[in-house]
């Protein structure tokens, strides 16, 4: 993929980073708000999406190594099976530490309220597991798929 | 100990889990512990599967919930109906857990020096162990909507894994696209049959809905996807084109744990008509619904089998004919459930037949796969016109054929032996002329099979083989293992019969038995 | 009447995927069929949870009173929606390693596999 024009290029510099941090306060706001990891981990991806779109992928593979990524995903994934392990002195998937104080202990209020970001247990540390994973791999999937579709236009050409 | 015994129906499938994400991160630091920590972690699992089903059979069903307070704790605080994901494990659960422990673990073994040569193990060995974990959750798990999750992850896993020597050639790349389409076909509709039970029963627990469905009309649609789809799955005839380019194209271990997959999907078809349905559907129709599909896939399997060149190719269309014989047991039973009298003189015995032959089957099809994939180490081809005498060279590989082959088509001191005389048995009183297609298919497998042995084995040492030796050591343990319980099991069909077969047949048929272990005593 | 128009939607995409899994022959156009299914199925499921005039069940600043929609379904979708990611992920990529292959995407060019 070759580099857009320059005002696509100065647009994805101005929102680029804003896509990424709401991309995590999605995340990080998963057990009080719509969201999660998943949803977004996809919004973080989707602004390395755009920086594929408008810079093309010489440039890009320069900031977004695919082996990072990968270990990344590794790790996410790891991180939430080893969070389900955790539970497992009473029963696996167990929250732990909801209602206890401490690390997202509070105890969550019953019927509307403001909303307390330190409640929900291992929720929280689960989303943003699943949130680095999803961000990685989806990160890794627009990697892959842009230099199979170089090849392909290469072959296209020839 | 009795702390991790309450835990084994979680631990057998998050420990492959767990090591099928650490798998890429071990692979960073030492390229060789990757195939080294796969089989580690299904020998844990297997343990635990063989301790589990010892539990299971002198107990009574297993109950994990996810979450809870304590694992068994299914109602909490007075509900009447469960809430949770939960696992279910019953004396049919856990048998087909063994089929997949064994097969699996075999196959990881198997793998270490057959797929030495290709680069990109680590996704191999992740996607091998998921491929464990999703049919290890399709067989115990008490959800419909996880069961459909765990489909998904089967076939999502099994895909990459055929097509995994798709980046150098188009024929594996062309069978995963076959496969991926199917199963996700499949897995959709599923996922309406689960909505369509949700949005009458608001329940999600198979157990909970077993206890409350009325075989509605729409109970009707959910059931008219669902048999379809999962024989689909399962590799009946007539929706039965994906699965000789999918067995033929993965790799030798890959294809022997597809077939467990497959009859992973055999097992839910089995899970929705009796545990689900049982006598509220019309049994009879349904009944000879699956007979029919039987009926097909054995004689439409084994006859375009006969005609074929590749090796694996033949070997698929053979587990196509094979499948139909575990759908006619079990289908026979189920046409006979609602009538207690046929059901005591034969309907039983067919089904235990049925199920026998679902591990046998496992058995001796993966042992000739795996001398399949033995051929190709060494010959690098899987044409049958281009191998000869190779029985000079490959004398142990000569020997596991010779067993596989004679158990699948039936002869006497071998497994397929003893389930395929109780399915003849059985099906002769409910209907002569099944039992008689079923023996004419049996004969046909032979002549196939001979073929097979006379084409690649016997014959003049060729000169292009004259380098050809016996394969590495791993490959011929995970052979002569299968062979043991192959031999094993055709020895001592009655112990096999009597302590595993007949209480999975039972938990099949005694439907309150799986409702009552979650919604106690209903 | 106005309340089955989803379902009458549900029923036009799984037959309109269905079609074109059965009649089209470009593996891009299969892989849209799929979708079609699989987004017909996702309406489904979340229109069994629908109840006119109520919010999304999230309790933070809520009126109170308020009736709220069943989030299980919301919750079954959204899991069948990242399976179908992965699904599509990966029914796409090996098109394009078919595409790599045979440089085409009809399917009847491509079919070495017979018998």
């Amino acid at each position: 993929m070759k580099q857009m024009s320059k005002i696509v290029r100065t647009i994805t510099n101005l929102v680029y980073g804003f896509i990424i941090i709401f991309g995590f306060y999605v995340i990080v706001h998963g057990h009080l708000t719509p969201g999660g990891g998943f949803q977004g981990g996809a919004i973080v991806a989707s602004a390395f999406a755009l920086l594929l779109v408008s810079y093309g992928s010489l440039i890009t593979k320069k900031f977004l190594k695919k082996d990072f990524l990968s270990i990344m995903e590794s790790s996410g994934l790891t991180m939430f099976i080893v969070l389900a392990f955790l539970g497992l002195g009473i029963t696996f998937f167990y929250n732990f530490l909801a209602n206890i104080g401490g690390w997202f202990g509070n105890t969550p209020v019953i019927g509307p309220n403001p909303g307390d970001i330190n409640t929900g247990g291992v929720i929280p540390l689960m989303n943003i597991a699943v949130g680095l994973e999803v961000l990685s791999a989806l990160g890794v999937i627009v990697l892959l798929m842009a230099s199979g579709a170089e090849f392909t236009k290469k072959k296209e050409n020839s | 100990m009795n702390n991790l015994l309450n835990h084994a129906p979680i631990l057998i499938v998050a420990i492959p889990l767990l090591a099928a994400f650490l798998i890429p991160i071990v692979g960073k630091v030492n390229k060789k512990a990757e195939g080294i920590t796969t089989t580690f972690a299904l020998g844990i699992s297997l343990a635990l599967t063989i301790i589990l089903a010892i539990k299971i059979l002198s107990v009574g069903p297993q109950v994990y919930v996810f979450g809870a307070k304590s694992p068994s704790l299914t109602l909490p605080s007075g509900l009447k109906f469960p809430i949770r994901i939960m696992f279910e494990v019953d004396a049919m659960g856990i048998f087909m857990g063994l089929i997949t422990a064994i097969v699996s673990f075999l196959g990881a073994i198997y793998s270490l020096t057959f797929m030495g040569k290709y680069d990109g193990l680590d996704k191999y060995y992740s996607l091998l162990l998921l491929l464990t974990v999703g049919m290890f959750g399709m067989e115990f798990t008490g959800d419909i909507f996880n069961f459909f999750v765990f489909l998904e992850i089967a076939s999502i896993a099994s895909v990459a894994l055929i097509s995994f020597r798709g980046t150098d050639l188009g024929e594996p790349a062309e069978a995963g696209f076959k496969y991926m389409v199917v199963s996700s076909i499949s897995a959709l509709m599923v996922l309406f049959a689960v909505g369509i039970f949700y949005g009458q029963y608001d329940l999600l627990n198979f157990a909970a809905i077993a206890s409350v469905i009325k075989y509605s009309q729409l109970d009707k649609i959910a059931l008219g996807l669902l048999v379809p789809v999962l024989a689909m799955k399962a590799g009946a005839v007539p929706m039965h084109m994906w699965t000789p380019d999918a067995y033929s194209e993965a790799p030798a271990p890959i294809t022997m744990i597809l077939v467990a997959a497959s009859q992973a999907s055999l097992y839910a078809l089995f899970r929705v008509t009796f545990s689900l349905y049982n006598i509220s559907l019309s049994t009879l129709t349904v009944g000879w619904v699956i007979i029919i599909f039987g009926l097909l896939s054995m004689f439409i399997g084994v006859t375009m089998a006969i005609i074929q060149k590749d090796i694996k190719r033949l070997m698929a269309y053979h587990a196509i004919s094979q499948t139909g014989y575990m759908l006619l047991g079990v289908g026979v039973g189920l046409a006979v459930l609602a009538n207690p009298a046929a059901l005591q003189k034969y309907g039983i015995t067919a089904m235990e037949g049925g199920i026998f032959h679902i591990m046998n089957h496992a058995m001796y099809k993966g042992l000739l796969f795996l001398t399949a994939g033995a051929l190709f180490y060494r010959t690098g081809t899987r044409d049958l016109n281009k191998m000869g005498g190779l029985a000079h060279s490959m004398k142990y590989t000569t020997i596991f054929f010779i067993i596989g082959a004679a158990a699948i088509a039936g002869l006497p001191p071998f497994n397929g032996f003893a389930s395929k005389l109780l399915i003849y048995e059985s099906v002769y009183r409910f209907n002569p002329l099944l039992s008689i297609i079923a023996m004419v298919v049996s004969i046909l497998t032979l002549a196939s099979f001979v073929k097979v042995f006379h084409s690649a084995f016997l014959g003049p040492k060729l000169p292009q083989f004259k380098e050809a030796k016996e394969v590495p050591r791993s490959m011929i343990f995970a052979m002569a293992a299968l062979s043991c319980i192959i031999i094993f099991f055709g020895l001592f069909p009655n112990l096999i019969v009597k302590n595993l077969v007949h209480p999975a047949v039972m938990s099949l048929i005694e439907q309150f038995k799986y409702t009552g272990t979650v919604l106690g005593g209903m | 009447m106005i309340d089955n128009f989803p379902f009458i939607a549900v029923i036009i995409f799984v037959g309109l995927g269905i079609y074109t899994l059965m009649f089209k022959k470009n593996l891009i156009k299969i892989a849209i069929g799929v979708c079609l299914i699989e987004n017909g199925v996702n309406l489904f499921l979340i229109t069994l949870g629908y109840k006119k005039g109520a919010v999304a069940p999230i309790y933070t600043q809520v009126p109170s009173g308020q009736s709220m929609v069943l989030p299980t379904p919301q919750a079954l979708t959204l899991t069948s929606i990242v399976i179908g990611i992965a699904t599509t992920a990966l029914i796409l990529s090996i098109a394009m390693m078919i595409y790599k292959h045979y440089s085409t995407l009809d399917t009847e060019q491509v079919r070495r596999l017979r018998g």
